[in-house]
């Protein structure tokens, strides 16, 4: 990341500089800190309420119940994380909230899951191999239907504008499927974690 | 037939498991308004923390967006895509969609607005657009909930799968339409 971030910044004062646009790009400096803050911000409710929502749907066991029913696929997938952990039930119900395009339900659900996978991470400034994986999926993005997009083709005027669907859902399958893979493969590949000794935790 | 079915779920997928939730806590004698006000406290510590990975990358995405930096690659890949029967107004969307998702939506939006419902580019731009996640912002925002700052390989992951998803976009698009 840290060779990202400075490629990113460094090449774009560079290019912005060959284009003329360079005042552009220090104005994009302050747009894009504001509206960080505005993104951040933004989530503050709809975060508190499923937090909420989340921490009854746990005390009630309902989130141990998904877990347990999807256990086959995940014990596979995230086999560092022990089998009961209420991570596995949130990391189910961001998925659910993603397929059905609700974006800012999953979000929230996602960031839920994060901190569950923390506990289990034995180096906590590192991203665990479970991680990965849950990000590597969510990512890919996977979704029955992609809403906003028909919304615009309808706005257009496009006749069927349903006959994306069928592509779409293929494309994202591919994605997601080839995200898991590669995860899985890149696990093998990369140093393992250290373990963060007591004092720092 | 599909699409009314999934209009419906996506309608009720919410307020169903709003209520599934509430009711099992009611039966289980889970304290409801008690447990809801103790999980939500944390909404507003988790969009704070979320702040400073947020800052980094927005704003370093938004210069490179500003720079003209996507336009001369769009230019500069140009002649290798088109080979591949690839139209050259879905290239930025190529470039942008693991960067910003707004910035492809608005490119997407554009693209169907001037080249209209009949071109091959808006069915193409449409299923990128539609079967991805920005990886970028993912990335900030869940990593950022629990502050983690040493990524291992979750970048070059998601990355990889979004060049996936584009090949596998063309690949669909030139099959289907």
């Amino acid at each position: 990341m840290n060779y990202i971030f400075y490629f990113l910044i460094v090449i774009s004062i560079i290019c912005g500089a060959i284009n003329g646009k360079l005042t552009d790009v220090v104005n994009s400096i302050l747009t894009g800190a504001e509206l960080s803050v505005k993104v951040a911000f933004s989530l503050i409710g709809i975060m508190a309420f499923w937090l909420g929502m989340m921490k009854i749907a746990e005390k009630c066991g309902l989130i141990k119940f998904i877990a347990k029913v999807i256990k086959p696929i995940t014990k596979k997938l995230f086999n560092e994380i022990p089998e009961d952990s209420p991570a596995i039930g949130d990391i189910a119900m961001t998925f659910t909230a993603n397929a059905f395009g609700l974006a800012n339900a999953a979000t929230p659900i996602g960031i839920k899951a994060m901190e569950e996978l923390q506990k289990h991470n034995i180096e906590k400034t590192s991203a665990s191999n479970a991680m990965c994986m849950f990000l590597a999926m969510s990512t890919a993005g996977f979704q029955l239907i992609p809403a906003t997009v028909i919304a615009i083709l309808i706005g257009i005027g496009y006749k069927n504008p349903t006959e994306i669907i069928a592509p779409t859902l293929l494309v994202t399958s591919i994605a997601f499927i080839a995200a898991i893979i590669l995860a899985k493969i890149l696990q093998k590949l990369w140093l393992p974690q250290k373990e963060t000794s007591k004092e720092d935790n | 037939m599909f699409q009314s079915i999934m209009d419906i779920i996506s309608l009720w997928a919410l307020p169903s498991i709003i209520i599934l939730i509430l009711t099992l806590g009611l039966i289980k004698k889970v304290p409801l308004y008690e447990t809801f006000t103790d999980g939500a406290k944390d909404g507003f510590k988790v969009a704070v923390n979320i702040i400073p990975y947020l800052v980094a990358i927005i704003v370093a995405i938004s210069m490179f967006r500003a720079s003209g930096i996507i336009e001369m690659a769009g230019n500069t890949l140009k002649p290798i895509l088109t080979h591949f029967n690839i139209p050259a107004d879905t290239i930025p969307i190529m470039i942008v969609r693991s960067l910003s998702g707004s910035a492809a939506l608005g490119i997407f939006s554009d693209i169907a607005n001037n080249l209209g419902p009949d071109a091959y580019a808006t069915k193409l731009a449409a299923i990128m657009v539609g079967s991805s996640e920005t990886t970028f912002y993912i990335l900030a925002v869940y990593f950022g909930a629990i502050g983690i700052s040493k990524l291992r390989y979750a970048l070059i992951v998601g990355l990889l799968a979004d060049f996936i998803g584009i090949v596998a976009a063309v690949l669909v698009c030139n099959l289907m339409f």
